[in-house]
């Protein structure tokens, strides 16, 4: 870091400046000085301006790259040209167990590869033909079908040729609207994808699981084998797992997720929808957790075992958190002492660029900017904005779902009147904070950040560390600054729980004191250092 | 892994499973990324933009600059015109690009914007600066496949600049093919040591193999300059590599300024370099100098010397067709034998030629055009192969049916060195040739018993 750095608000104004005169106007309700206190209103899950070099994707790779693509005993047919299956191809790095005669299509994927002709007369037979011949070849448990740019364009409807499968098969085939075009980022492929889920598989097979302490974990996606950690941890603590959306699970374990006692949701963004709609069909109360950073993984515990409110369980938990702890103290301290001060900038995602703070927290560095690629204004802001949000039309054509309580099967894990005498005590439902309130006062927070923007944000504050995607990452690099990959963890990890935040600590260390960014500029041109 | 693979083939009609082969406009952006001063715009959804940023870098391990026009449910409904004519101006303002290459995608194209009609009226409209140029190329992502878009986009350079004066120059023009970044530079080194001046449309070197400085150079100081490309219409020859590639290009470049064209294999191995260098040879008039002959030489040493290795060895080989045209042949010079060969790619002349190769040496060859790698799989599990050789999507089968695997073609995701040292000409068939070696070598002596580990091979 430069020995003076200029306050927030100048380069805010410089970040602005740097563009033509409309377009730094539509910036600058992006770009803000944080008040943690009182979070000023950002402008968030809009379009991006066309030319500007965006971190953004699409609406089909978060329908089924993040969300459904985890699911491992799925077949999920992809119809339209290749290049969106092929891309979404183990690109994400979810991790799947295998064994137990679990079927396993991870490292598969599956296309109609459209051709003209079917852009010409309609791909709907084709898909038909697609979704037999993978259940001729492989008998899978269910199938899936995404739609991408051109399926939507052309109307093939994908729901009735599902449908029809269906009844075909007699297998569970649903289908979805998740054309690339919809919405302004990934975030409309998440919504998507949550209410396909709850709509075909959520409540599919009703169990009995014999378990006093029964959760799911919603916005967990194993990227790197973080979800396993977090499953190390919940078994040593006795906490049944019932099903994780979507990280290292099976189609059974979502059909069956609606019997457990509690949701925790972890990426807010993608899943908050499923964590909504599970409590109103079926009662199952929801809170934020986080299981990045040790600190936070910890809390997130305590917060699992206070819900259940049991002796045992939260001694229990107390007790694995201090062996947990204790276990990775050593390097925490270690690196700490390296790197405690030093400053890192996160952009990415709609959850992570908030959560990897406590990581870094844990050995003591410091957040300096940070925003997110396709977060909304809840994210940055706490839900309590969500009812002042204004919809606009890129987001009024994705369809929020009614939902009503299962006749049958709603039961409130919590009543009302405990709900509220634990919110009284303190206990937060259905809460999320956003990355606004954790963030200190005088920090830029910025929306959708554009590559101009980051490569001046570099120059200005020259982190130690910053934390983006692969199209981010030689850039900064090149720049002679360390560049995290959190999207795929550089394919390392894990990084979730207490392992994976020794791990973390460790990667970070390596990143920042790498010998070679001392031997970038040649010997010849560096000018002779003062004499020690 | 790959438990759910069958032995057993069953026809498909409808589902490609594993493709070999993704869509045309990760192609036409490879191919702008080697013009110099060149931003490639992707006039389509994000997304699009974002995966072909992205698989490009990962193979590269490079910055990949390029910008979308960021397609909503909106444009989708009334077109793009607003969305490229917004990108366009965004572009010029920011990052002041000397040239734009638009590629479309299946979105664009299924909707029918009128790319030419845009620019025009960016044109009239004063959009476009003084002195800046952009070109574009339709690449529909439902026909053809990757190599097809990038065919496309350098015939679209072609056809947006190239002029004749009336004046022929003493330059050939080069088309390389779909190569690495190094293959191009090593292309450069082959026609200068002729002393023939070239221009060679697109070179990624020095653009996909920057150096590290400290520094991000937007516009890195490699890539084939506008002016270049518009002198290309003067040429007296031009030679393209790999008809996939490159044959269009090179037929444009006949209609529009009478320059004359060859297509030639890519000079990938012993037989297709030979054929390359006696071409160059030809053009210039002059002996093929002493120090190709001598890199020649060193790869027929090192083939003669190790066949022990190679002879009789079964290999399966698939990628772009280009690349499995020549490198088919190549293993057959070694006296491999490619028991199942196939591309992703389309064009029934694949299969052909794959069977003029084979036909003494292999003649029962699975030979397939627009396969895929579950195909792949299934023929290896009916008949295993002591190799395999093409992309890092390959992993999988080599670990399934613990056979080893040489990485070759794109994309290579999970491996360097291909964007660095060559795999064209004498000392690029060297490497491939060493890399095969070694990866039987290695297997022999993983599953060696004690006794027969041998110290010297």
């Amino acid at each position: 870091m430069p020995d003076t750095i200029p306050s927030a608000e100048t380069v805010r104004d410089e970040l602005i400046k740097a563009y033509p005169s409309k377009v730094g106007k539509k910036r600058a309700k992006h770009i803000l000085v944080n008040d943690p206190a009182a979070p000023p209103e950002i402008e968030a899950n809009v379009r991006t301006i066309p030319g500007i070099i965006t971190q953004r994707g699409c609406c089909y790779a978060g329908c089924k790259g993040v969300v459904l693509g985890p699911i491992k005993d799925i077949v999920h047919i992809v119809h339209g040209p290749v290049g969106c299956s092929f891309y979404a191809w183990m690109s994400r790095r979810n991790q799947a167990a295998t064994g137990d005669g679990v079927q396993n299509y991870i490292n598969y994927a599956f296309t109609t590869d459209m051709q003209d002709e079917d852009i010409v007369f309609g791909g709907e037979k084709k898909l038909a033909q697609a979704v037999r011949e993978a259940y001729q070849t492989f008998k899978p448990k269910a199938i899936d079908i995404f739609s991408t740019c051109p399926v939507g364009l052309i109307g093939d409807d994908v729901h009735a040729v599902a449908r029809q499968m269906k009844e075909e098969l007699g297998i569970n085939v649903f289908g979805f609207s998740c054309e690339g075009y919809k919405g302004v980022s990934q975030s409309a492929g998440h919504h998507i994808a949550n209410n396909g889920l709850f709509k075909n598989v959520v409540g599919e097979q009703d169990k009995v699981i014999d378990h006093p302490f029964t959760i799911n974990i919603l916005g967990e996606y194993n990227i790197g084998g973080d979800a396993f950690e977090i499953e190390r941890i919940l078994e040593k603590c006795g906490i049944k797992l019932v099903s994780t959306f979507s990280g290292n699970v099976k189609y059974d374990d979502i059909a069956t997720s609606h019997n457990a006692k509690l949701n925790v949701v972890m990426c807010h963004r993608s899943i908050n929808y499923m964590a909504e709609m599970m409590e109103k069909k079926f009662g199952i109360p929801w809170f934020k957790v986080n299981f990045i950073g040790a600190d936070a993984t910890a809390k997130s515990l305590r917060k699992i075992a206070q819900y259940f409110g049991d002796q045992a369980l939260i001694a229990k938990v107390e007790a694995v958190i201090a062996e947990e702890l204790d276990a990775i103290k050593a390097i925490r301290a270690e690196v700490s002492c390296r790197l405690a001060g030093k400053k890192a900038m996160l952009f990415v995602g709609g959850s992570r660029a908030h959560h990897y703070q406590d990581l870094f927290s844990d050995i003591g560095m410091e957040t300096v900017t940070a925003g997110y690629e396709f977060a909304h204004r809840d994210d940055y802001e706490s839900r309590r904005v969500i009812p002042s949000i204004k919809v606009d039309a890129d987001s009024r054509n994705i369809e929020e779902i009614h939902v009503d309580p299962d006749p049958a099967r709603y039961a409130p894990r919590k009543t009302a009147e405990e709900k509220a005498a634990m919110e009284k005590a303190g206990f937060a439902w259905s809460d999320y904070d956003g990355m606004m309130a954790q963030m200190k006062k005088g920090t830029l927070v910025i929306d959708d950040i554009s590559h101009l923007e980051m490569e001046k944000l570099i120059a200005i504050y020259k982190p130690d560390i910053f934390c983006s995607g692969i199209k981010d990452k030689y850039v900064v690099e090149k720049m002679g600054v360390p560049c995290k990959q959190l999207h795929s963890y550089d394919y390392g990890g894990p990084y979730a729980g207490f392992k994976g935040a020794a791990n973390f600590y460790r990667e970070i260390d390596r990143m920042i004191s790498k010998r070679i960014w001392k031997m970038i500029v040649p010997p010849w041109k560096k000018t002779a250092a003062p004499a020690v | 892994m790959l438990d759910m693979t069958p032995a057993n083939s069953v026809e498909r009609t409808a589902l490609k499973i594993n493709p070999a082969k993704t869509c045309q406009p990760v192609g036409a952006m490879y191919a702008a990324l080697g013009v110099h001063g060149c931003l490639p715009h992707s006039h389509g959804s994000q997304g699009c933009c974002a995966y072909h940023r992205s698989h490009l870098t990962r193979h590269f391990k490079e910055p990949i600059m390029a910008s979308t026009s960021s397609f909503t449910e909106g444009s989708s409904v009334f077109g793009g015109m607003a969305n490229l004519q917004q990108a366009i101006s965004t572009i010029f303002e920011m990052y002041d690009p000397e040239i734009i290459a638009v590629h479309t995608t299946c979105l664009s194209e299924t909707i029918g914007d009128d790319i030419p009609t845009i620019i025009g009226k960016c044109q009239n409209e004063g959009k476009i600066p003084e002195g800046k140029v952009i070109v574009h190329a339709n690449t529909p992502s439902y026909v053809g496949f990757h190599v097809t878009g990038y065919s496309n986009m350098v015939k679209g350079f072609v056809k947006y600049l190239a002029a004749s004066t009336g004046r022929r120059s003493d330059a050939i023009n080069l088309i390389p093919g779909w190569v690495e970044p190094s293959d191009m530079a090593e292309l450069k080194r082959y026609i200068a040591a002729f002393n023939l001046p070239a221009i060679m449309l697109p070179d990624t070197s020095s653009v996909l193999d920057a150096p590290a400085t400290g520094e991000h150079s937007f516009y890195p100081k490699g890539g084939t300059t506008v002016a270049q490309i518009r002198a290309m219409g003067d040429a007296r020859h031009t030679l393209a590599l790999g008809a996939w590639a490159s044959e269009e290009a090179a037929i444009q470049l006949t209609k529009q300024c009478e320059v004359p064209h060859e297509v030639l294999d890519l000079p990938i191995g012993l037989a297709a370099t030979d054929r390359f260098i006696s071409a160059i040879a030809k053009l210039t008039g002059t002996a093929v100098p002493q120090l190709l002959e001598d890199e020649r030489g060193r790869l027929v040493d090192v083939i003669s010397d190790m066949h022990q290795y190679l002879g009789g060895k079964k290999v399966a080989i698939w990628g772009d067709p280009d690349q499995v045209i020549a490198l088919t042949e190549f293993c057959r010079d070694m006296d491999m034998k490619p028991v199942h060969v196939m591309t992703g790619g389309n064009g029934q002349a694949f299969e052909e030629r794959i069977k003029a190769i084979l036909a003494d040496s292999v003649p029962t060859a699975n030979i397939k055009q627009q396969g895929d790698l579950f195909q792949m799989h299934q023929w290896i599990k009916q008949e295993k192969v002591d190799l395999m050789i093409g992309t890092t999507y390959g992993k999988f089968i080599s670990r399934a049916e613990d056979i080893p695997l040489v990485r070759f073609g794109w994309p290579i995701l999970d491996r360097v060195g291909h964007s660095y040292f060559p795999s064209v000409g004498y000392t690029g068939g060297l490497r491939l040739a060493t890399q095969i070696i070694s990866a039987i070598q290695e297997r022999q002596d993983r599953d060696a018993p004690d006794h027969a580990f041998e110290l010297v091979m």
